[in-house]
């Protein structure tokens, strides 16, 4: 899990079915500075984050998890809303 | 997911079984404002996409087998699993 800005949403209409009507959100990953690190992904959304939020995403299998039906096909999704840069204590 | 653009595809006669009538594209990531990276990657094909397409990538292997061939457990890390129509980004990071 890491620490990511949302920069910004994708639109995809041919997209496989089990991703239909998920939001998709471009997300910088951060350090402990908040200072970007790494490319820009992709990622789902699970708990109704958007654009220029502070938030906190999984990687991997378990990154499906969230959602009822366990057979999205996501390898990044977004898991927690942080509620402001000035909650990240370090 | 990564971003990516289909730059072509590739025809292997030898291959693991479960690659059967599949599409293995050539895809290289880009950022979302479209420039190319030094990163190229294949991935197979469970959308019908094209060369120059931008789609995004889904790199977990569980996904990626069950999207491109209908069932887990095959020797896949990486499918196509949607055509990108548009990315809007924050004005402050364009």
């Amino acid at each position: 899990m890491q620490l990511a800005r949302v920069i910004g949403t994708v639109v995809a209409t041919i997209k496989n079915e089990a991703l239909d009507g998920r939001k998709l959100l471009v997300v910088q990953t951060l350090d402990k500075n908040l200072q970007s690190i790494g490319k820009p992904m992709v990622a789902i959304d699970s708990v109704g984050a958007g654009v220029g939020e502070l938030v906190f995403w999984c990687r991997g299998k378990e990154a499906s998890f969230p959602f009822k039906r366990e057979d999205i096909p996501t390898d990044c999704t977004i898991i927690g809303i942080v509620d402001s840069d000035a909650h990240v204590t370090r | 997911m990564i971003l990516a653009r289909v730059v072509g595809n590739i025809v292997a006669t030898k291959k693991n079984q479960r690659y059967e009538n599949a599409r293995v594209m050539l895809c290289q990531q880009i950022t979302p404002e479209g420039e190319d990276t030094s990163y190229t990657v294949l991935a197979l094909d469970a959308v019908d996409a094209g060369v120059g397409d931008t789609v995004l990538i889904v790199q977990e292997g569980w996904s990626a087998s069950t999207t491109a061939t209908g069932k887990a457990g095959a020797a896949i890390d990486s499918a196509i699993v949607g055509v990108v129509d548009r990315i809007d980004l924050l004005k402050s990071v364009r």
